[in-house]
């Protein structure tokens, strides 16, 4: 007898056509259930959340929603949120911000000077162009170009007087149509800007910055001739000898008579003048340049054979490390003139940022000591059995990957060294957060006023901070090329 | 493969010259008393149980490990702590490693010309070709733009020996080049080695692939406890071995 086949014979004349997902399996059903609703615990916690946010919402809401813009004084500010929404509502008094904002970005920097620091701004953009995008004409002179509208508009805006005005917009058109012709020049530029900038923000004598150009080149110059014959690290010591050299014996009285030649100058602004995000910048800026390349070297050393290097460079790291950032701030106020030869007159600023990066450079050093020792073995021995001689391979092979790895850490670093600038309050200095508000809280206008200052200066802050995290994510993306 | 050794011929110069070389670890005495003369032309097979310090020998011969007694002369070119000669000696001696060791965060081009550029001041369009010459050769031209992450472990082990040869090493040195690799992977590597055998090139090689040592290798070196026990004509070696650690050792690896 023949086996009887569980199920008849079957053939398909029509082919099935796709059909979409039942509707609790797609779009936002599927998601709400899988991550909102997806059990007990899970349906519970989410709608004790939600209540959460609701009571958030419903102390906040109304507070940003009765905002004024447009007022002189807190008191006016009130008067109209109550003729607004009846006796008894809060609202928030953007008027503040609205009129006294020029304090909060420039603290007491005379007004008149305003297109000093913002053209410092743009210079620094168009200085960091050839950082991000080296040798590449697009993007090069997309920046430029953008950046050269934008200042513009803003000097404009600003009312910068006709002269500083044309000067400061020939000069742009300049970098642009550098950008454009030879996109590599740029980078001349990003060198010249410490002391460009610092002429820009300070002001006083032009030859002061060209004398300290002068003593950089004599070094440099001095360098080159001696690494012929005498190696790299002792040719460094004598460059910076002979730019000391310079700095101190030769520096004031050339410079001086230069200046007797050819007075040319920009109006000195007092550091004490400083406030607001520009000293922000300034510090943050400096500080992140300056102790980017002062932490390898730190990294370097600590890794290094030679005892006396090594020793010193953990000792450095590990001393500042280890001390707060306020000790060494109020240290800069005078522990710094003690390393200086008499009579130097350093500034308030100048002493800060130089701190700072020192600090932040025992940091960043062991961030990249981080990413050093993640680097396998092998690598530093093909780059040996090569014949790559030290600094090659550390600049060819060791430091693209190690700085790779260590992206994240050094941006946090970064991060929170721009958020550390506001503790140079406590050495006088009028940083954003506190010195500002203190002084706007004082002015009877703003008596009382409490939240929206620091609202503000918060939001600027995360602006920032975050636009770094952002870059810092795109550039890992980038440089990834393990395909792992 | 039988004929290549008929192929290949030793000259009557020195290539490398070791003499009473001594090297510890600490106090462990890693290398005891190595004599030995490489001809040019020759190719050596280095083997023995690990920690025999096979490895450590050859990474003496370009000073990636210092011996602390005894002279290394390499193409007339003594290594000592004088890092220029050091310089010298390695931009002459090629040498491939276990895990190949290739520049992850370059593609195999850029790989391939690093060293030329910046070590030979080759200029960077005639150090492409001759990278592209030396793809060809080791037959991966096709792979020149991708980076390392992207190709086989015997594809990138061919990469490091075209890198390698980039430099136009006199002397290369091979440490256990086909020992991280899958068994099809190690023929196209072996093969990459022959072919480079019968062009002339002084070879030292530390493997485990005894066939690779009775085809192209004309000495045989047998290493136990940091010392030279055995060396031979690999035929006498492996048909008429003379010490019993070489007796144990080449029954336990050819044993099954």
């Amino acid at each position: 007898m023949p086996a009887t086949p569980t199920e008849p014979a079957f053939v398909r004349r029509e082919m099935l056509a796709q059909k979409l997902p039942p509707v609790s399996e797609r779009g936002a059903i599927k998601w709400l259930r899988e991550n909102l609703f997806s059990g007990p615990m899970n349906s519970t916690l989410t709608v004790l959340g939600l209540i959460a946010v609701y009571y958030l919402l419903r102390g906040f809401y109304p507070w940003l929603s009765n905002s004024v813009w447009n007022a002189e004084s807190y008191r006016e500010c009130r008067d109209i949120v109550i003729a607004q929404s009846g006796e008894g509502a809060t609202g928030a008094c953007w008027a503040m911000v609205r009129v006294r904002w020029n304090q909060f970005l420039f603290g007491l920097y005379p007004v008149q000077e305003y297109w000093r620091p913002v053209t410092a701004f743009g210079l620094m953009l168009v200085a960091l162009a050839p950082v991000l995008y080296y040798g590449l004409r697009r993007p090069n002179v997309r920046m430029v170009g953008a950046v050269t509208v934008a200042l513009v508009l803003a000097l404009w805006g600003l009312g910068t007087d006709t002269s500083h005005l044309l000067v400061c917009t020939a000069i742009m058109l300049a970098l642009t149509a550098v950008a454009w012709l030879a996109p590599k020049r740029l980078v001349w530029l990003t060198l010249l800007f410490p002391l460009i900038a610092y002429f820009l923000l300070w002001g006083g004598s032009v030859w002061g910055p060209v004398g300290v150009l002068i003593g950089i080149g004599l070094g440099a110059g001095a360098w080159w001739f001696a690494q012929r014959s005498f190696g790299v690290v002792v040719a460094a010591a004598i460059g910076l000898a002979v730019a000391v050299l310079w700095w101190l014996v030769l520096h004031t009285a050339i410079t001086s008579a230069l200046y007797a030649v050819m007075p040319l100058e920009l109006p000195y602004v007092r550091s004490d003048d400083f406030g607001g995000f520009l000293l922000a910048f300034v510090i943050g800026i400096a500080a992140i340049t300056a102790s980017l390349p002062i932490g390898i070297l730190l990294a370097l050393g600590r890794q290094s054979d030679m005892f006396l290097v090594k020793t010193l460079s953990v000792g450095f790291i590990e001393f500042f490390r280890g001390v707060p950032l306020i000790t060494v701030l109020f240290s800069a106020n005078f522990l710094l003139l003690y390393f200086l030869p008499p009579r130097t007159n350093f500034d308030l600023i100048v002493r800060v940022i130089i701190v700072v990066i020192i600090f932040a450079s025992a940091y960043i050093a062991e961030v990249i000591r981080g990413g050093l020792a993640a680097l396998p073995r092998g690598q530093y021995e093909a780059a040996d059995a090569l014949g790559l001689d030290y600094w090659q391979a550390q600049r060819l092979i060791i430091m693209p990957q190690a700085l790779k790895i260590s992206i994240p850490g050094i941006v946090s670093s970064f991060i929170g060294l721009f958020k550390d600038t506001t503790l140079v309050a406590l050495v006088g200095l009028m940083d954003p957060l506190q010195g500002v508000t203190k002084i706007v809280r004082a002015d009877t206008a703003w008596k009382g006023i409490y939240w929206e200052p620091y609202i503000f200066v918060g939001g600027i802050f995360f602006i920032v901070c975050f636009g770094m995290s952002r870059y810092s994510m795109y550039l890992e993306g980038k440089l990834k090329t393990d395909h792992r | 493969m039988a004929d290549a050794q008929k192929k290949m011929t030793v000259s009557d110069e020195v290539a490398i010259q070791i003499t009473g070389m001594n090297k510890w670890y600490g106090t462990f005495h890693v290398l005891r008393d190595i004599n030995m003369t490489v001809m040019r032309g020759e190719r050596i097979v280095i083997c023995g149980p690990s920690g025999s310090g096979k490895s450590t020998l050859i990474r003496c011969v370009n000073r990636l490990e210092e011996h602390q007694q005894g002279q290394i002369i390499v193409d007339g070119t003594e290594l000592t702590s004088d890092l220029k000669n050091i310089d010298k000696v390695r931009s002459e001696v090629g040498m491939v490693f276990q895990h190949f060791n290739l520049f992850p965060h370059l593609t195999i081009l850029e790989n391939l010309t690093l060293a030329p550029i910046w070590v030979r001041k080759v200029p960077k369009k005639e150090a492409e070709e001759t990278a592209m010459y030396f793809l060809h050769k080791v037959k991966i031209p096709e792979q020149a733009l991708k980076y390392p992450g992207q190709l086989s472990g015997g594809q990138q082990q061919r990469v490091a020996i075209a890198r390698s040869l980039c430099m136009k090493p006199r002397i290369m040195l091979f440490d256990e080049p086909t020992s991280a690799l899958d068994p099809e992977m190690i023929k196209e590597v072996l093969d990459t080695m022959i072919q480079l055998a019968e062009e002339g090139m002084t070879m030292i090689c530390v493997t485990h692939e005894m066939g690779f040592a009775q085809a192209v290798a004309n000495r045989v070196i047998f290493m136990d406890q940091g010392q030279i026990v055995e060396q031979n004509a690999p035929k006498e070696f492996f048909s008429n071995p003379q010490s019993d650690r070489t007796k144990l050792f080449l029954s336990q690896i050819l044993g099954h």
